[in-house]
């Protein structure tokens, strides 16, 4: 592993392994060559050509309160993987250059270091390298394995819902993961069952400009529940990355599944140099009655943000909720938010967005509530609060409604603030530093947000928040 | 304890404080009087260090280990390590953050800079209830936060509690009576009192006479457009609270 000059990421480090890619830049050939590298059946590889296909007839998308630099596509490894022996039969054999990367990410891969009661399926750029736990979830019927593994195993599961949440056709980024995706998570809990650990999948970006594509898919059968943690970081580069994924959630009836995220990708140097571009379709589908999901991410890393995990809301009475911290400095650009679906009756939603932006950096969120014809009886709420840490960044708000029944509610509260210096005067007054007092001002804006989160990840955030924060303060 | 030699201080251009001079001794009781405006609450702004204030001239010296240094070179965290505790006239809300977890982080960084250990959530729960039936105060608000949606007495008691947190050397009461009712004013009044050593020095300012009733103060001062320009013992307090400050002023 390389250490580079790096104090403010932490992650930066880079693991020198040896690795085996296909050539740079897009075709269908490479295309093919990934599905020919996993072995994919035919429909998988028609599912794969048809987005390609689809992906050149379509535009970038521009509506965005972004910049983004223009992306070359033809210049970016789809397929980057550490050389690895043809099948693993335990998590020993895995190279131990890996077990330690994954180790120093706090992300313990052997059976004797693991976290207890979290199971963890470790993406190191396009290929899942382990997953802990595997035996104690299948005592109880419930499927945790890299996605490249499920379509060997459990073809009938990925083939009736992989690209029903989240279409190939939905946008560029979509087009373009179905195309291309490597590797990634797949879940599936059985009718009844509520999963004894939380699982989570870490993703790690390591090879040089490679993007990263993963799926994850999570099938939550009736009547179960399940609580998926995510976490992700980059080594520390001067070019950009680009990392494209796609999550789709199915929970059917009375199932509920919970999706936190803390993002931590290498945003970009204090001048704005490098970072990961994060372009990210994420969406529920809420497709049982009584059925429940809940995001909750942590945005603190990527030069640039583009993400809105939602919920379509099929079932009658279900719900979704979106609980969102989204922290930019530096020269960082996030535009995050959600969308909420009402289709069915009686369907719920919950907003509470906060946006915290330092330096020069920009953050906004654009929020989209839907009520349908049908969807009688609904309500949303959303909160939307903006802080601002000095004088330089911006943050915007967009949300928008559309109702198309007389009987649904929704209330939205937006606030902008700037960390007043009558606060941060009262705290220090007490002894208290610059750099905890404004942690302590910022925590406290999130606080709705993080007790969202399961306590390891809460306290892993609020760490994040204060070390993002430390250099930001005039 | 504290010497403040012709000060002048501005805020946004506005010359508040036009040469004040006082200086106070360890264990001794000052109060501060005033009409509105006449600079009270600024002067305990200055001494605690708030950014909005800018001192153009005079000084501050403060007692730290035997020697007077300059106060006006220490940042506002630094100044309440010291062992300089400013009661707030407004006490600030901090949405979201509970006032244990203030207290706590407060009391922990004042105890490191001192060098005495730190102290976990449960001891210092333990430490905190004589302070808080002290104050009459039901340990519920610990969980709640910080100033959020607390009356004008409860907050008014919450600094007091701070102040027996953090035992300063040098407690600036700003305007502490006003928002209290009677009963909280002598509850308030009895935490001032018993706080009060022979270590330590308090500064009360104060419009009124009425919490002088219950802290008896060794001085009395009067500020008026900036400056001091009278003293007193706790005579001149009732001579004030009898006659108002016109026959000062005139």
């Amino acid at each position: 592993m390389n250490n580079e000059n790096n104090n403010q990421y932490k992650h930066g480090f880079y693991t020198q392994i040896e690795q085996e890619s296909f050539p740079k830049g897009l075709s269908e050939e490479i295309v093919r060559l990934i599905s020919a590298k996993k072995n994919e059946p035919d429909w998988l590889l028609n599912f794969r050509i048809k987005a390609f296909n689809h992906w050149k007839k379509m535009e970038h998308p521009e509506w965005a309160k972004l910049n983004i630099p223009e992306i070359n596509f033809n210049d970016i490894y789809y397929y980057a993987a550490p050389k690895k022996k043809e099948s693993i039969e335990s998590l020993d054999e895995i190279d131990p250059e890996l077990i330690a990367t994954f180790e120093r990410l706090g992300i313990p891969l052997l059976e004797q270091k693991r976290i207890s009661g979290v199971a963890v399926d470790a993406v190191f750029d396009s290929v899942s390298v382990g997953t802990t736990h595997k035996e104690d979830l299948e005592k109880v019927g419930i499927i945790f394995c890299s996605i490249s593994e499920a379509v060997h195993k459990h073809p009938e599961l990925v083939k009736k819902y992989l690209g029903t949440v989240v279409p190939y056709t939905d946008n560029f980024y979509a087009a373009l993961n179905s195309a291309v995706f490597s590797d990634g998570s797949f879940v599936y809990i059985p009718k009844d069952v509520t999963s004894p650990i939380d699982l989570s999948t870490y993703f790690r970006i390591n090879a040089k400009e490679s993007g990263q594509f993963e799926r994850t898919l999570v099938i939550a059968d009736s009547g179960s529940f399940v609580n998926y943690l995510e976490g992700c970081t980059a080594p520390q580069r001067d070019e950009n990355q680009l990392h494209a994924a796609i999550v789709e959630l199915v929970a059917l009836d009375d199932a509920t599944i919970k999706y936190a995220t803390v993002q931590n990708w290498y945003g970009g140097d204090s001048e704005g140099k490098g970072g990961i571009y994060n372009f990210v379709t994420k969406r529920g589908s809420c497709l049982g009655k009584n059925s429940k999901i809940s995001w909750t991410q942590v945005e603190a890393g990527s030069a640039i943000t583009w993400k809105y995990p939602s919920c379509v809301l099929i079932g009658d009475n279900s719900q979704g909720e979106f609980y969102s911290v989204a922290l930019t400095n530096n020269y960082m650009q996030a535009d995050t938010g959600t969308k909420m679906i009402h289709i069915g009756k009686n369907t719920k939603s919950t907003i509470i967005s906060k946006g915290i932006s330092a330096e020069k950096s920009s953050n906004s969120y654009r929020g989209f509530v839907k009520f349908g014809p049908h969807a009688t009886g609904s309500r949303n709420y959303a909160q939307c609060d903006s802080m601002l840490i000095g004088t330089n960044c911006s943050a915007n708000t967009y949300p928008v409604m559309d109702v198309r029944n007389s009987s649904s509610t929704y209330e939205h509260e937006a606030s902008t603030s700037k960390i007043s210096e009558d606060q941060l005067f009262y705290l220090k007054s007490r002894g208290i530093n610059s750099e905890k007092a404004i942690s302590l001002i910022v925590n406290g804006f999130c606080h709705q947000v993080f007790k969202e989160l399961p306590l390891e990840f809460s306290v892993e955030a609020v760490k994040l928040l204060e070390m993002k924060l430390e250099n930001s303060i005039g | 304890m504290i010497k403040i030699e012709n000060l002048t201080a501005t805020v946004e251009e506005n010359e508040i404080l036009k040469g004040v001079n006082l200086e106070i001794k360890k264990g001794e009781l000052h109060a501060i009087m005033g009409p509105n405006g006449s600079g009270k609450s600024t002067l305990s702004k200055v001494v605690a260090g708030h950014p909005a204030y800018k001192i153009t001239g005079g000084s501050i010296k403060y007692l730290i280990d035997n020697n007077y240094v300059d106060l006006t070179t220490l940042e506002p965290d630094v100044r309440a390590k010291e062992g300089i505790f400013l009661s707030f006239q407004y006490p600030i809300e901090i949405p979201g953050i509970t006032n244990l977890t203030f207290l706590l982080e407060s009391f922990n960084q004042v105890c490191e800079h001192q060098g005495a250990p730190a102290m976990k959530e449960k001891e210092f729960r333990y430490f905190l209830k004589p302070k808080l039936e002290m104050l009459q105060m039901s340990e519920s608000f610990l969980e709640r936060s910080v100033n959020g949606g607390f009356s004008g007495g409860e907050k008014k008691k919450n600094e007091i509690l701070q102040m027996s947190v953090l035992n300063p050397r040098l407690a600036l009461l700003d305007e502490t009576d006003s928002g209290l009712d009677i009963d909280a004013l002598k509850v308030v009044a009895d935490g001032v009192n018993r706080l009060k050593s022979a270590d330590n020095s308090i500064v009360l300012v104060t419009h009124y006479q009425r919490l002088l009733d219950y802290i008896k103060p060794d001085f009395v001062h009067v500020l008026y457009k900036g400056k001091i320009i009278k003293s007193g013992d706790k005579t001149l307090a009732l001579e004030l609270e009898k006659k108002g400050y016109d026959w000062l002023i005139s």
